[in-house]
């Protein structure tokens, strides 16, 4: 897909509206991407579905990666331990897409079991109805504003969040072991 | 009450109803896997439908996690099992973009080849499935027949019927066997009339079209928004394929081949008159459409196939072999869409720096033309629903993952 012509353009438009929210970005990597900070979500997202020059009308996923780390991580890697959203959006009338990448510590406030929180995007994308619930379900993330956010893969009754790298899975459920 | 001064009207509007609470499934017929369907009734309407799903989540992203994205392919074979090269080529070129690897053209060819004989299997299970939940058994049993031919085709390239392990990171497991273009082609003689024939038993079928005609109407808006792709977009008369509209390193196979993209644009289908009239019931984006589209793609990809087979038998040397097994990922991310004949299947893996993905995501079309569901059935009979359920044509493997 082509990328959005003018692209210094189209970030500074970005910055000018929404100043400090606008963390970081790269619109000229092969998957372009804006990191913005979470509570101004909502407010970027309805703008570069609606704006002419962007018209992200699709999302087409959302993924939680936990960034985990400790003393028994073997991955060789220097990260900060955090949690990150990443919302894959595509223009189908301008034929390009766009990353919207959201950084969440990975528990809220530091506290072990509070989840992150970040404001939902259901209103804006049907498509987040079901992959938030997915997202809280895996990766236990808390989204604020979701109209029906239960689990949707694991049982309504499952402890814990599988895609956490520290998870622990539980030795049986409801009497069934799990080997 | 003084019963002689009610009207025949006012007796039908005072008498109440109660709503009910009606399971449909998880194995329930028309469902097409383990699906529960809890709806709300109010005598024949349904007021509302709530899909309940997981039955069949068997931690794929996390096994991702833990394999090399060689040992990783036999499970995207799992996602959509009836259309598991598809799986594989979404995979396969997932990790080429991530390792910037481009495999030779005779390699696409055959990639194009075996992906398009099986959007044919899988879009013939998808066909038929919904004439046989409406009922229609005969072309069930037609497509079951045809479907078996290629199945018996890809036996004989790679030895497995269904969970091919065929098209992986870096080429293909195997050449062809001798004579086996030539089979490809016998097929697709013999396949061509049995498309007119389905479409005499169902397309212009009278009882086929008051089953789908106006059913489900699904608006191209609410399908966007919903993030709805493959034939149930196409079928709103939105013209969007990834196979041309999709990124470089999937549209680049695709760039020297003939193909229509099965969607109305300007009231009309491509090859209009060759092809049965759309019935004065249909509306755009209904059951009818999307059965027609798929339909219509059955007949392009037959066409692809044929030109595949020609390309790929005109180059010389052999198609290029599997990346090594443990191959080092760069600290990098790669997300990539390809059209499934479901609609967008997206991977996205995270590398580490090690040869195992630090995270692995499976974006599944059926998983989000699935959700439409709930706008679909508001307000249809609950005779509907299969026709509706049907017409999406899901496969609960790769909304479960």
């Amino acid at each position: 897909m082509p990328m959005p012509a003018n692209e210094p353009a189209l970030l500074d438009m970005l910055k000018e509206q929404f100043a400090a929210a606008i963390q970081e970005a790269d619109l000229s990597a092969t998957d372009p991407w804006i990191q913005v900070a979470a509570e101004h979500l909502p407010a970027v997202a309805a703008f570069v579905r609606d704006h002419p020059q962007w018209r992200m009308e699709m999302l087409n996923c959302i993924t939680g990666v936990d960034y985990w780390r400790d003393e028994t991580t073997t991955a060789n890697v220097d990260w900060q331990p955090h949690i990150e959203l990443l919302y894959h959006l595509s223009s189908l009338a301008r034929r390009s897409r766009l990353m919207l990448k959201v950084v969440l510590p990975r528990w809220k406030e530091g506290q072990v079991g509070q989840l992150p929180e970040v404001p939902t995007v259901s209103h804006i994308w049907r498509t987040a109805e079901w992959h938030e619930r997915e997202v809280f379900d895996l990766v236990g993330v808390q989204f604020v504003g979701h109209p029906d956010l239960r689990r949707i893969l694991c049982a309504e009754d499952w402890v814990g969040h599988p895609l956490r790298k520290d998870y622990q899975p539980p030795a049986e459920y409801r009497g069934i072991p799990i080997a | 009450m003084q019963p002689e001064s009610v009207s025949a009207t006012q007796i039908e509007y005072d008498v109440q109803t109660e709503q009910m609470l009606l399971s449909m499934g998880p194995q329930h017929p028309s469902t097409h896997g383990v699906l529960r369907l809890a709806l709300r009734t109010d005598g024949e309407v349904v007021l509302a439908a709530m899909p309940h799903i997981g039955y069949l989540h068997r931690c794929a992203e996390k096994i991702g996690e833990k394999l090399t994205v060689r040992q990783f392919v036999p499970y995207t074979d799992r996602l959509d099992y009836l259309a598991a090269m598809n799986m594989n080529l979404g995979w396969a070129l997932t990790v080429e973009k991530l390792l910037g690897i481009e495999v030779s053209e005779k390699t696409m060819h055959l990639r194009v080849l075996v992906c398009e004989l099986d959007r044919i299997a899988s879009h013939l299970v998808g066909t038929c499935a919904l004439g046989l939940d409406l009922g229609s058994f005969t072309p069930f049993m037609w497509c079951f027949r045809e479907r078996e031919k290629i199945l018996n085709l890809f036996e004989a390239l790679c030895g497995a019927r269904m969970l091919y392990n065929y098209v992986v990171p870096g080429g293909v497991m195997a050449e062809p066997p001798r004579g086996w273009l030539e089979q490809c082609r016998q097929f697709l003689d013999q396949f061509q009339p049995v498309i007119e024939d389905l479409h005499v038993v169902l397309t212009t079928n009278d009882v086929f079209i008051r089953r789908t005609a106006g059913i489900g109407v699904l608006s191209p808006q609410t399908a966007i928004s919903y993030g709805c792709t493959g034939p149930v977009l196409r079928a709103t008369g939105v013209c969007w394929d990834l196979r041309r509209h999709g990124e470089p390193i999937y549209t680049r196979m695709y760039d020297d081949y003939q193909f229509h993209i099965a969607a109305q644009t300007d009231g009309r289908y491509p090859q209009h008159g060759r092809q049965p009239p759309v019935p004065g019931s249909a509306v755009l984006g209904d059951s009818w459409h999307r059965f027609y589209v798929r339909l219509l793609e059955i007949g392009e990809s037959a066409a692809v196939v044929r030109q595949a087979i020609d390309k790929y038998s005109r180059l010389k040397g052999a198609p290029s072999g599997p990346i090594p097994m443990r191959t080092k990922l760069p600290q990098a991310a790669a997300y990539l869409e390809t059209e499934a004949p479901k609609g967008q299947l997206g991977f996205l893996i995270i590398g580490d720096g090690s040869a195992v993905p630090w995270r692995v995501r499976i974006r599944s079309p059926s998983f989000c033309n699935l959700s439409a569901v709930e706008e679909m059935c508001r307000g249809c009979l609950l005779a509907d629903v299969p026709a509706i359920v049907g017409s999406l044509d899901i496969v609960l493997g790769e909304i479960d993952r």
